[in-house]
C-alpha cells in the first residue's frame, strides 16, 4: 500500500530526512517513532504531497508522490499535528468543505458526513462552531476530516498529543477501530501508544531509520524471556533481602535476579527466567514457604522505551546479553547495570 | 472549475461568518456615504447659487458628482483592499490549515484563483453599496448610466489587480498584520508612481508613471474605455497570480 525507497529531504543546512526506505502493506496500522525532531512529520508530509522529497521515491496507493500527487492525495487521509480546522466554521458545515474538497458531491456527501459524525461520536458536536470545541474533539472532528472520502491510507501526525488521559484512550479506540478499513500509519514520541495500538513499528532517530518490525518481534529480539517483578515483605522485622536474593537465583529455570528497590520491611526484585521457562508458580511457593509476604508478582514486559533506547540512543544499554543456558544450579552472573526504565510516559 | 467555487464559497463564508465583511461595509458604507453628502450638497449649494445670479451654467451630475466620488472611492479602496487580502493565506499559515487545502485533491492554481475570486466578490458587493448611493441620484436626475457604467468597470478591474497583488503578498508571510501593511504599501506604491512624470520625462519616469493605476483609473472615470488601461489591469492581475503560484510551490520546496 505504502512503498518507501531511500525518500531524502534536506533543507539548506540540515537533513531531516535521510535515506529511509519502508513498505507497508494494505489494513496494517503501524507506528511511527521517534524523539522530536527526528524526521516524522516531514516523512510524513512527504508521502501525503505536502512538498516533495529531495531525493528517493514514494508510492502511495500504487501512485507516485512526485509524478500524480493529486491521485495520492485522493487516497490519502491526513490529520496533521494540529488538526486544520477553520475555527469559524460549524463541525458539519467544515466536514461539508473537507468532504466537497475531496471529490464529494450530493447524497454521496451527506451519507459520508453522516456516517463520520457517527463513527468519531461528534454528532451533538454538528452545529457547534469550531473555535467553541475542546481539543479532545477538535482532535475528533480532525480524524473524522481525514476519513471522510473513506481513503485507503490515513495517515496520522501525533493524533493523541495534547490530549488529556481520556481523551488519549478514545482516541486510540477510534484509530484502532479504524484499522479494519485503512492502511494507517501514526507518528508519535509516546511508546505505550504504539505497543497498544500498532502492529508494526518504524523507528526512526536524527532522520535515519533506526528499526522496523512487529512490535511483537522487536520485544523478543530485545529479550528472550520472560521477566517478572517482585515485591517480598515480611510483617515480623528486617527483611534479609540477600538471602532472599540468593533464594530466588536458586530456583530452577531462573537466569537472572536485579535487585530493584530495598527497604527495611522489604524488597523489589526482578526475576528473568531462562527461554522456555515458566517460574512464576516456583517462585511464589518459594517465597510462602519462606514465610515471607508476596506482595506483588507482574510480568515486566520489555517496554518499547527499553528497545527505542537500545535502538536510537545509550549504546550501552543494547549488550545486556540475554542468557541461553539454563543450568540451574549454575553460579549466577552478577547483576549487568540496567538501563533506567521509566513506566509512564505523558 | 468546480473545486475553484468550493474554496471561494468557503473563503466568502468565511468573510461573513467572522464579522470581516460586515465590518468593511459598514465603515465603507459610511465613509463613501458621507463623500456622497458632501459632494451633492456642493453640488446643489452651487446650482441655487447660480439660480439666483441668474445664471443658468450647465450642471452636469455625472461631471460634477460621479466623477469626482468614484475618483475619491478608487483611493478609498486602498485602504480597504489590505483588509481583505491580508488573511487570505496568511491566516491559513497560522492555523495550519494550509496543510489540509495543499494535501487535497486540487491544483495550487485553483487554490489561489478560489481565494482571489472570493476577496473579488467581496469587493463588488462592498461597490454594490455605492450603488445605492445612485440610486437617488437616478430618482431625482439623469445621469448618464453608460458613463458610470465604464467607471464601475474601471473599479473593478483595479480592484481585481491589486486584490491579486494582496493575495501574492499574503502568502509570503503568516502575520496578517505583515500582510496587510505590506499590501498598503504596495497600493499606495502603485497609485503615486505617476507622480514623476509631472515633473520628469525620462524614459524610467515614463515607464513608472505607466506602471501607476492612477494613469488608468481616470480614463474610465471619464467613460473611455481603452485598450491600453484594459490591458494594463489585465496584466497586474495575472502577473499578482502568477507570483502567488510561484509563491506557493516555492513554499512546498522549502517548508
Amino acid at each position: 500500500m505504502i512503498t518507501v525507497q531511500d525518500l531524502t529531504k534536506r533543507y539548506a543546512r540540515t537533513t531531516a530526512v535521510d535515506h529511509i526506505s519502508f513498505t507497508v502493506s494494505k489494513g496494517q496500522i503501524v507506528g511511527f517513532l521517534g524523539p522530536n525532531g527526528a524526521g516524522k512529520t516531514t516523512t510524513m508530509r512527504m508521502l501525503t504531497c505536502f512538498f516533495p522529497p529531495t531525493s528517493g521515491t514514494a508510492s502511495v496507493a500504487g501512485y507516485d508522490v512526485l509524478n500524480d500527487p493529486l491521485e495520492v492525495r485522493r487516497h490519502i487521509g491526513y490529520l496533521p499535528e494540529t488538526p486544520p480546522l477553520y475555527l469559524e466554521m460549524e463541525t458539519i458545515e467544515y466536514l461539508r468543505f473537507v468532504g466537497r474538497l475531496k471529490g464529494l458531491a450530493g447524497a454521496d456527501l451527506e451519507k459520508r458526513v453522516a456516517f463520520v459524525l457517527d463513527r468519531c461520536a461528534i454528532g451533538d458536536m454538528q452545529n457547534k462552531l469550531l473555535g467553541k470545541l475542546s481539543k479532545g474533539y477538535r482532535q475528533r472532528v480532525g480524524l473524522a476530516q481525514a476519513i471522510i472520502h473513506n481513503p485507503d491510507v490515513l495517515i496520522l501526525d501525533e493524533p493523541t498529543s495534547g490530549l488529556d488521559p481520556k481523551q488519549i484512550n478514545e482516541t486510540r479506540e477510534l484509530i484502532r477501530s479504524l484499522a479494519g478499513d485503512h492502511t494507517i500509519i501514526l507518528s508519535t514520541h509516546i511508546l505505550p501508544e504504539v505497543e497498544q495500538t500498532c502492529e508494526q513499528v518504524i523507528i526512526i532517530n536524527k532522520g535515519k531509520l533506526a528499526a522496523t518490525d512487529s512490535v511483537a518481534n522487536l520485544q523478543a529480539r530485545a529479550r528472550g524471556a520472560e521477566s517478572v517483578i517482585l515485591e517480598i515483605g515480611s510483617r515480623t522485622g528486617d527483611f534479609p533481602a540477600s538471602a532472599a536474593h540468593e533464594r530466588l537465583e536458586q530456583i530452577a529455570g531462573v537466569s537472572r535476579v536485579v535487585r530493584r528497590e530495598e527497604f527495611t520491611q522489604g524488597a523489589v526484585f526482578e526475576v528473568e527466567a531462562s527461554r522456555g521457562q515458566l517460574v512464576r508458580g516456583d517462585l511464589a511457593r518459594v517465597i510462602v514457604n519462606a514465610g515471607w509476604d508476596l506482595n506483588e508478582l507482574r510480568p515486566a514486559a520489555m517496554s518499547l522505551e527499553e528497545i527505542f533506547l537500545q535502538l536510537t540512543g545509550s549504546p550501552a544499554a543494547v549488550d545486556t546479553p540475554v542468557a541461553e543456558s539454563t543450568a540451574p544450579e549454575s553460579t549466577p552472573p552478577p547483576p549487568p547495570p540496567e538501563a533506567p526504565a521509566p513506566e509512564a510516559h505523558a | 472549475m468546480r473545486n475553484i467555487w468550493i474554496i471561494c464559497r468557503r473563503e466568502l463564508n468565511s468573510y461573513f461568518a467572522s464579522p470581516i465583511a460586515w465590518l468593511l461595509l459598514t465603515m465603507y458604507s459610511l465613509i463613501f456615504g458621507y463623500f456622497f453628502w458632501n459632494l451633492v450638497g456642493y453640488f446643489i449649494n452651487n446650482a441655487m447659487e447660480m439660480q439666483m445670479m441668474g445664471q443658468n451654467a450647465p450642471v452636469n451630475i455625472n461631471e460634477q458628482i460621479i466623477r469626482p466620488l468614484l475618483a475619491n472611492n478608487a483611493f478609498l479602496e486602498i485602504l480597504f483592499i489590505p483588509l481583505i487580502t491580508m488573511r487570505l493565506f496568511a491566516e491559513e499559515k497560522r492555523n495550519g490549515t494550509i496543510e489540509l487545502l495543499a494535501t487535497s485533491p486540487v491544483r495550487d492554481s485553483e487554490i489561489i484563483l478560489g481565494k482571489w475570486l472570493a476577496a473579488l466578490l467581496l469587493y463588488c458587493w462592498l461597490l454594490l453599496y455605492t450603488g445605492l448611493n445612485f440610486a437617488f441620484l437616478f430618482r431625482y436626475g439623469h445621469p448618464d448610466i453608460k458613463t458610470m457604467g465604464v467607471a464601475y468597470l474601471g473599479l473593478v478591474l483595479q480592484g481585481a489587480a491589486l486584490l491579486a497583488v494582496g493575495t501574492f503578498l499574503s502568502t509570503l508571510t503568516r502575520n496578517q498584520i505583515i500582510a496587510g501593511v505590506t499590501t498598503f504599501a504596495a497600493c499606495l506604491l502603485l497609485w503615486v508612481f505617476s507622480w514623476v512624470s509631472s515633473y520628469n520625462s525620462a524614459t524610467w519616469a515614463t515607464v513608472l508613471s505607466y506602471l501607476s493605476v492612477l494613469s488608468h483609473s481616470e480614463s474610465f472615470g471619464r467613460g473611455v474605455l481603452s485598450l491600453k488601461d484594459n490591458v494594463y489591469y489585465l496584466s497586474i492581475i495575472f502577473l499578482g497570480l502568477f507570483l502567488t503560484t510561484r509563491s506557493l510551490e516555492s513554499l512546498r520546496w522549502r517548508s
